[in-house]
């Protein structure tokens, strides 16, 4: 016996009752649209949600928050020795390599680090999908908002390491924000979906890192793709599929200037905004539509 | 019924057999299922409201409940009383039917929900409070209060990782209970803590009921029942009853628990003086409403014991029905013989024995009947456990109040008296 809502008698709502929290519990279907209304009202969980986030990141480390600078310069640190002092790859870099890997960083760790940690989220908290309810998509939301510490710290640790390593900012460090913003809408796309995907199929657990490593390398974090991309031009338009090859490129650029080493390709970031826009999409909407089964199979 | 705060119509939920199995299937079985039938999927769809496959927790569900009722939903384990309040409180979504709420409503499942072990006491009223729907500014004015209740006053700035378990629970149904909805949904979150904590939080769900809240309330303590529900609805194999008065529900509810629960007698593991085929075949309790294995405290409750394979038995026979509480501690004995002066010999094979007991003076609650069949030197057989016998409450007094089972056994009748004393300590008498 399914009830239909259009021929279900309505009734009429009691002076008592707040009408404004009208709620009808159904079955539905296809996709959902997103229910703003509702992410605004529940808001302040978002933020308890990061806040939460932040603060168990560190907490019983002994360097506690000291990691968040040391994090960042030890890897580019290592990268500088593994890449630049057995391989010689940043020989002919106008600024040091460790700069150079650096700014790539920025928006990789930020990338790699919400996919990470965001992918399992849902898993990792299944308790609470079981248990209560609230709005689903602040888990993996608050998975990538609670990056922005780390980036900020990253952040100033590099505009500090710069003028020291003789290197001047260029004043494409004001389209910065704007790259970040990017970054966030393409690591949310990210991690709607596979958080998404990882409830319904553990294996993303497992592939996930292979995808993230295959990415690092495809998006020349620790190497410069000039060599490459002037032999065979069209190998650019392949790379740019996966939207960090552009992002990090356009940070190179606007953090450490152009030069005929560090080239600036607008087009290779212009196809990942369209692929970071189309990915946020698909992931939210996959998100809605799945999530309604969350506690079924968590 | 223009007034209701809660309108369920023919709410159901259902699980798909095997879908535990389902669940872990791998992305390469979907991967290889598609290629091998890409239309089995669609053929799946299209018949998806078949429902020979599926199971359903709950069917048909359909209730309304008044601002300021508040509702206890009883059954059995399975009953479907977990899935309702889920899919009530939006956790899981209904497969038909709906459900209509109008107004602010908090679930409480599960004491301290998405507490962090690594947040002090402190942060986790935070988190928790926001998790379970209050703002930041209500919980900061009713922090002292959470605090105050929970008692961990001393301990705000720890982790919760180092609470001891009675004070992590009480910190969680701490913020729980300063929650102010319009409707409270709460699963069986009373039974935790020590006895005196127990207490403190049935205390505050009464004043949750006198400030005029909707609940809807699961439990299995009949005791919190009766004191709390305005109304009862009881659950049988994911469909529901009328409403009920608590007294009816809780009586259906727990005559419907023994039934079938069990072995048949005559299967039960029993202790006999030498090997045997067994004795007691049946037992049927009925009290004064006529349900079986319920009686009311202190009305008539009727044993009928059914003996089987006597013949080759020796001697004058006597029966015992002995009733022990759940802690096995024995409470009374009646005993053919000691009561009635009655023995019996197992002369055709099959005996049939009453007894019949006018009062039973038992505080409500749950006991279990042991049969004793003895020939006057010693046990022949003896079954622990038989059969179980609810107990339940009944006005013996007239006052409305009986004495609880944390306050003795027995319900016995008394004569109070009261007359003021003077100072030099003599007894006025009442003029």
């Amino acid at each position: 016996m399914t009830a239909t809502p259009s021929n279900m008698p309505l009734n009429e709502t009691a002076p008592i009752v707040d009408s404004a929290r009208d709620l009808v519990i159904q079955p539905l279907t296809g996709w959902i649209p997103v229910d703003w209304k509702e992410l605004i009202q529940y808001r302040e969980l978002l933020f308890f949600f990061i806040w939460r986030d932040i603060k168990v990141r560190y907490k019983q480390a002994v360097l506690g928050s000291a990691w968040a600078v040391l994090q960042p310069v030890i890897n580019s640190v290592l990268f500088a020795l593994i890449f630049n002092g057995v391989f010689h790859l940043g020989k002919d870099l106008p600024v040091p390599y460790f700069i150079y890997v650096f700014a790539a960083l920025l928006p990789w760790t930020f990338f790699s680090a919400a996919v990470n940690v965001g992918g399992q989220v849902l898993v990792s908290q299944q308790h609470m999908l079981t248990k209560i309810y609230f709005p689903r998509i602040f888990l993996p939301t608050a998975a990538v908002g609670a990056n922005w510490v780390d980036l900020v710290i990253s952040m100033s640790v590099l505009l500090l390491a710069m003028p020291i390593c003789g290197v001047i900012p260029s004043v494409g460090i004001l389209a910065v924000p704007f790259l970040i913003l990017i970054t966030v809408v393409m690591s949310l796309g990210f991690v709607y979906f596979l958080s998404a995907l990882t409830v319904l199929y553990r294996d993303f657990k497992f592939i996930t890192p292979f995808m993230l490593q295959i990415m690092s390398y495809a998006s020349f974090v620790q190497y410069p793709p000039e060599g490459l991309l002037q032999s065979k031009p069209w190998i650019g338009y392949v790379l740019a599929i996966n939207p960090m090859f552009g992002l990090v490129n356009a940070f190179r650029a606007a953090l450490i200037g152009t030069s005929d080493k560090i080239l600036w390709h607008p087009e290779f970031l212009a196809i990942s905004i369209v692929i970071s826009v189309a990915m946020f999409l698909v992931g939210l909407f996959y998100f809605r539509r799945t999530e309604r089964r969350f506690a079924d199979i968590a | 019924m223009s007034k209701s705060i809660i309108t369920v119509e023919g709410l159901g939920k259902a699980y798909r057999l095997g879908q535990k199995l389902e669940q872990w299937s791998s992305f390469y079985d979907v991967l290889t299922g598609f290629v091998r039938s890409p239309f089995k999927k669609l053929r799946q769809k299209s018949n998806a409201a078949a429902s020979d496959e599926a199971f359903w927790a709950i069917r048909d569900i359909n209730f309304e409940v008044a601002p300021g009722e508040v509702i206890g939903l009883i059954g059995r384990n399975g009953a479907g009383k977990s899935t309702l309040l889920k899919v009530l409180s939006r956790i899981v979504e209904p497969s038909e039917g709906r459900a209509h709420i109008r107004g602010r409503v908090a679930s409480l499942l599960e004491v301290g929900t998405g507490f962090h072990p690594e947040l002090s006491g402190r942060e986790n009223i935070y988190l928790n409070g926001a998790i379970l729907g209050m703002k930041r500014t209500e919980i900061t004015r009713k922090f002292d209060a959470i605090v105050d209740f929970a008692e961990v006053e001393k301990f705000l700035d720890t982790p919760v990782k180092r609470y001891s378990s009675g004070m992590y629970v009480r910190l969680a149904f701490a913020v729980a209970a300063h929650l102010e909805p319009e409707i409270l949904i709460v699963d069986e979150v009373l039974a935790v803590g020590d006895a005196s904590f127990q207490k403190k939080c049935m205390g505050k769900m009464g004043d949750v009921v006198k400030d005029g809240r909707t609940i809807l309330f699961v439990s299995h303590n009949m005791d919190a029942v009766l004191q709390l529900c305005s109304h009862v609805v009881l659950l049988k194999n994911g469909r529901n009853t009328e409403r009920l008065s608590p007294d009816e529900g809780v009586k259906q509810y727990l005559a419907m628990s023994n039934e079938g629960t069990s072995l048949p007698l005559a299967e039960k593991p029993r202790t006999q003086f030498r090997p045997h085929m067994p004795i007691f075949t049946g037992l049927s309790i009925v009290g004064a409403s006529g349900h079986r294995n319920v009686c009311e405290s202190n009305g008539k409750v009727n044993f009928d014991i059914e003996l089987s394979h006597t013949l080759e038995l020796p001697g004058d026979l006597t029966c015992g029905v002995a009733i022990s509480n759940e802690r096995s501690q024995r409470i009374a004995f009646f005993h053919s013989h000691y009561q009635s002066g009655m023995s019996f010999r197992g002369t055709d094979g099959r005996v049939r024995l009453s007894c019949n007991v006018p009062s039973l003076p038992l505080v409500p609650g749950r006991y279990f009947v042991e049969l004793v069949l003895s020939d006057g030197y010693q046990v022949i057989e003896k079954v622990e456990r038989a059969e179980a016998i609810d107990v339940v409450f009944a006005d013996v007094f007239g006052t409305g109040k009986i004495p609880k089972s944390s306050q003795g056994y027995l319900v016995l009748p008394c004569e109070w008296t009261h007359e003021p004393i003077d100072e030099i300590g003599l007894v006025q008498k009442a003029i």
